[in-house]
Order: C-alpha cells, then sequence, then structure tokens
C-alpha cells in the first residue's frame, strides 16, 4: 500500500503492487470501451462498434486474472487489515469493471442496430452522460489508488446527475414514441443505451463506496443518504 | 379486493418498520454486553529498574477468550503471568496498580496466592506433565489438598479428560505414563490437569508454539469449546491463531497497550496505525 513501511516479505509486496497495477490497466481499458462504444454510437461507425466488441474478450481475460491472484493473495498470506482490505476491494472492483466491460459491449450491439436505420435524433444527452460516466469510473480509480475517500464520496454524489440526464432521455424518447409509432424501435434502443450508461455509473459508485470502505474501513453502501464527509 | 386477494395471496401487513428493527437491533446488542472478571487497572511492572509494562488497563471479559499478541518483548506475557501472580516468583520485580478478580484487588496483602492460582490456572507453552501415570497427573492438584475419595477422584478424571478432549484416547491407559503420550497430548493433559482444579480463568502461554498443525487444530477446537464454561486468556505469537480462537484482541507494543478491541474489528480495520502495521506484517 502506498505511504507505509514495506512488507518484510518482498514478494508479497510486489504481488500487492502488482495486483493495484492490474485493476488500473484495466480500469484504463473499460474507460476506453465506453468511450470508443458511444462514439461509434455517435459517429454511426459499425467497424469501431464490432472492434470495442470484440475487445470485451481483455477484459473478461483481466477480469479472470486479477480474481485469480486475489485468491492466490488471500490463501497463501492469510491478510489482515488494509491488505486484507484492499485485496477484497479488488475482488469486487473488478466484477464491477467487467459488468461495466459488458455493458459497453451492450453500448455497440445497439449501435449496431441503430445503425442500420435512419438516424432518430442527433446525439446530446447521451454523449455528455457518457462523459460523467467515463469521469467517475476514472475519479473513483483515482480515489482507490490515492486512497481519497473525499473524491470517492465525490463520485458518490455525481451519480444523481447520471439518473436525472437518464429520466430526461426516457422522457424525451417516449415523446418520439407517442407522436410516431415508426420510432419505437430507434426510441427504445436509445432509451436502453441511456440505461446502461446509468448503470455503468452505478457500478463507478460502488467503487468509490468500496474504496471509501476499504481506506476507512467502514461502509456506506446502502445508506438512504450519503454522509456529508468521511 | 385487493391485488393480493385477487390472485389468491393473502395481504400481508407489515407489523415490522423500519424503526423498530433498528430498536431490536440496539436492544440485541445492549443484551450482549459481557460481564468482566478481570479488571486490570494502570499496572506497571519493572524486572530490576527496567520498566516492561506501562499503566496498562482492560477488562477481561468473563466466559470469552482473550488474547494478548504483540512482537518479543512488548509485555504480553508478563501481563499474563501477573494475572495470577506467577511473577511474584520472579526475584527483584515490582508491580503497581491494581488487577481486581472478581472485584478484589489480587495484589492486596490480604489475598491467598494459592487460592488465586488454582482458581486462575495457567497452561505454558511447553508441555510439562509430572512423570506419573495419566490418571496422577489429572488429580494431582487434588492429592496435594487432601482429596482421597476414589470414586469423586475418578469422576474428576474422566470430566476433565473429556472437558480437555483427551478421554477417548487414553481412557484405557489412564495408569500408564504421561511420557508416553505425543506433544499435543501432554499439552491436552496439561489443560486437563489445570481443569481437574475448577478453576474460573484459564491463562494460555502460547500453548500451541511447539505443536504440529493438527493438535493445534484440536487445542483451538478446545478453547473454543472450554469458552462455555471458563474465561480464556491468551498469548499468541500466531497472529491466524488469535483471530480465530479469541473474542477481543489486545495488541501490545513496547510495554505498552496500544489497541484493544473486538477481535473481528481489530484484524479487518483496526483504529491505530502501529496495530495496522502488526497485524499485515510491516512492522519497523
Amino acid at each position: 500500500m502506498p505511504n507505509s513501511i514495506e512488507h518484510t516479505d518482498k514478494r508479497y509486496e510486489e504481488q500487492l503492487k502488482k495486483l493495484r497495477e492490474e485493476i488500473l490497466y484495466m480500469g484504463g481499458l473499460v474507460e476506453d470501451q465506453i468511450q470508443k462504444a458511444v462514439k461509434s454510437l455517435v459517429d454511426r461507425d459499425s467497424e469501431l462498434a464490432s472492434v470495442i466488441i470484440e475487445r470485451d474478450h481483455e477484459v473478461n481475460r483481466l477480469d479472470v486474472e486479477i480474481d485469480d491472484l486475489c485468491i492466490k493473495l488471500l490463501a497463501l498470506h492469510q491478510p489482515a487489515g488494509r491488505d486484507l482490505r484492499f485485496i477484497t476491494t479488488g475482488l469486487k472492483i473488478t466484477t464491477d469493471l467487467e459488468r461495466i466491460g459488458d455493458m459497453a459491449v451492450n453500448i455497440c450491439e445497439r449501435a449496431l442496430e441503430l445503425n442500420q436505420e435512419p438516424q432518430l435524433k442527433p446525439y446530446i444527452d447521451i454523449p455528455r452522460m457518457a462523459r460523467i460516466a467515463q469521469r467517475m469510473i476514472r475519479e473513483s480509480l483515482d480515489a482507490f489508488v490515492r486512497e481519497d475517500t473525499e473524491l470517492a464520496l465525490k463520485v458518490c454524489k455525481d451519480d444523481d446527475e447520471v439518473d436525472q440526464l437518464n429520466a430526461q432521455i426516457f422522457r424525451e424518447t417516449l415523446t418520439f414514441m407517442l407522436e410516431n409509432a415508426q420510432t419505437i424501435s430507434r426510441a427504445t434502443k436509445i432509451s436502453s443505451v441511456s440505461k446502461y450508461l446509468e448503470r455503468i455509473a452505478d457500478h463507478a459508485t460502488n467503487i468509490a463506496e468500496m474504496v471509501i470502505f476499504m481506506v476507512k474501513g467502514k461502509s456506506i453502501r446502502h445508506m438512504k443518504d450519503l454522509p456529508p464527509s468521511v | 379486493m385487493s391485488v393480493q386477494e385477487t390472485i389468491g395471496f393473502p395481504e400481508v401487513k407489515s407489523e415490522i418498520t423500519a424503526p423498530k428493527m433498528d430498536q431490536q437491533l440496539a436492544q440485541a446488542s445492549a443484551a450482549e454486553t459481557v460481564e468482566s472478571i478481570i479488571e486490570v487497572d494502570h499496572v506497571d511492572f519493572y524486572y530490576g529498574d527496567k520498566r516492561a509494562l506501562t499503566s496498562i488497563s482492560l477488562d477481561i471479559a468473563q466466559k470469552k477468550a482473550t488474547a494478548l499478541i504483540g512482537p518479543s518483548g512488548c509485555g504480553k506475557t508478563t501481563l499474563l503471568r501477573c494475572l495470577n501472580r506467577m511473577n511474584d516468583l520472579i526475584l527483584n520485580t515490582r508491580v503497581s496498580g491494581q488487577i481486581r478478580f472478581e472485584g478484589k484487588n489480587i495484589y492486596d496483602p490480604s489475598t491467598d496466592v494459592i487460592l488465586l492460582r488454582r482458581r486462575v490456572g495457567m497452561i505454558f507453552q511447553k508441555w510439562n506433565p509430572f512423570p506419573k501415570s495419566i490418571y496422577e497427573n489429572v488429580i494431582y492438584g487434588l492429592r496435594i489438598v487432601g482429596v482421597n475419595n476414589r470414586s469423586y477422584l475418578d469422576e474428576v478424571v474422566e470430566k476433565s479428560l473429556r472437558r480437555a478432549a483427551l478421554w477417548d484416547e487414553v481412557k484405557d491407559s489412564l495408569h500408564k505414563s504421561a511420557a508416553d503420550l505425543s506433544g499435543g497430548q501432554q499439552q491436552r493433559l496439561c489443560i486437563a490437569r489445570a481443569l481437574a482444579v475448577e478453576p474460573e480463568v484459564l491463562l494460555m502461554d502460547e500453548p500451541c508454539s511447539a505443536l504440529d498443525p493438527i493438535s493445534t487444530a484440536k487445542i483451538e477446537e478446545l478453547i473454543h469449546e472450554l469458552k462455555d464454561t471458563f474465561t480464556i486468556v491468551i498469548v499468541t505469537h500466531n497472529m491466524q491463531q488469535a483471530a480465530r480462537v479469541s473474542d477481543y484482541t489486545a495488541f501490545f507494543y513496547l510495554g505498552e497497550l496500544i489497541e484493544f478491541g473486538e477481535t473481528g474489528k481489530l484484524f479487518t480495520a483496526p483504529e491505530k496505525r502501529q496495530t495496522e502495521d502488526y497485524i499485515t506484517g510491516r512492522f519497523g
């Protein structure tokens, strides 16, 4: 862990370092997946969408690899205290990242379908949502690396903004559908993409909550209201 | 007609509201408050001029296991040996502060030390059975106070060996020499010997440090069972063992009590940086 005395067992310390690096690599990859998935939708680039779908294998591979590393660390070193919290957080973070990767694939699948039909409307709110969701992932992982609970708390708070945009897009697509039944197929797909982005933000929030647990040893999950500070 | 009735389910009226549940939880945790059997109150301990313990205060909960952990020389064994005045046997030592056992200061001049050590028994790192039969080892404490009733002694031997999870292994060889037993069996025999005099507290000074993993697991299992009847204080170098067997853990460093609390909490999210460094193996 950063800012602490080295463990007597150097190999153990190296494996913890490797775990942190792999999680960050996976996080970076997943962030790029979303960015490109949304780009394939906005630019109507089906080729890019296919590349992103294909690249999900790499996300899945990392998920398995990181899980393996965590399980080995738990079994061989019986960690306690902050090491235990770090490794269990690692296990949970990768599950969230893997799910985010799947959402990026879902966005690409909808993009491929939407690209078969004329564009319903220019995409404005979807890229905005995507930018916020990406930022939330990036900041949740920055919080993880820097053990910054205030930044993690900010991520949790940002989730509301994404929820609002999702509600807004839902209303908008509903209006299209009410006005013209011809738009239903496209409008539901756009609505789904919005839902995927909303879910991505939820996963980023989960990561941020786990970071708070990792640093402070206390859980803020499933609370009705977020605490003002941690 | 409600929806539930139409589809054939009786309507459920929720009786338990959220605040009520909170209340119940609060009551449940209040009911868990345990009484302390030993109170260590500002204890200092000196070997000659060297201070080994500095103002230690902690309560030992009744019928629970409390683990004392810390690096070598931190004072954990010294404190353990204070709890039944075992340190009296070391020359040139001095203790100040109070240790109250069931409310009475054990360092009061009126204390009967022999009786104290019967009520607060001790198990050592290296098993130390007497060169006698298994049977005679168990009843040794009763023999020296003059108990000779054969049927009573038989009863005590069986009960103590059963409690020490050794009965099934030795019931057919009670009159054979204790020295023929394996290390793990000898240690459990020592536990049976300590239990025979019906103590209230058992002090264990690294009881498994010289045992193989299977014998260690047996002693740990035994500690879980003994907790129903006795209070256990265990000193151990093995942190996983402390985590496995104890309800409360105290971490000592350089003669000071750094942190004391519930074992589950102390091993997952300790309050103090020093504790964190020690349990994660980063003690500089």
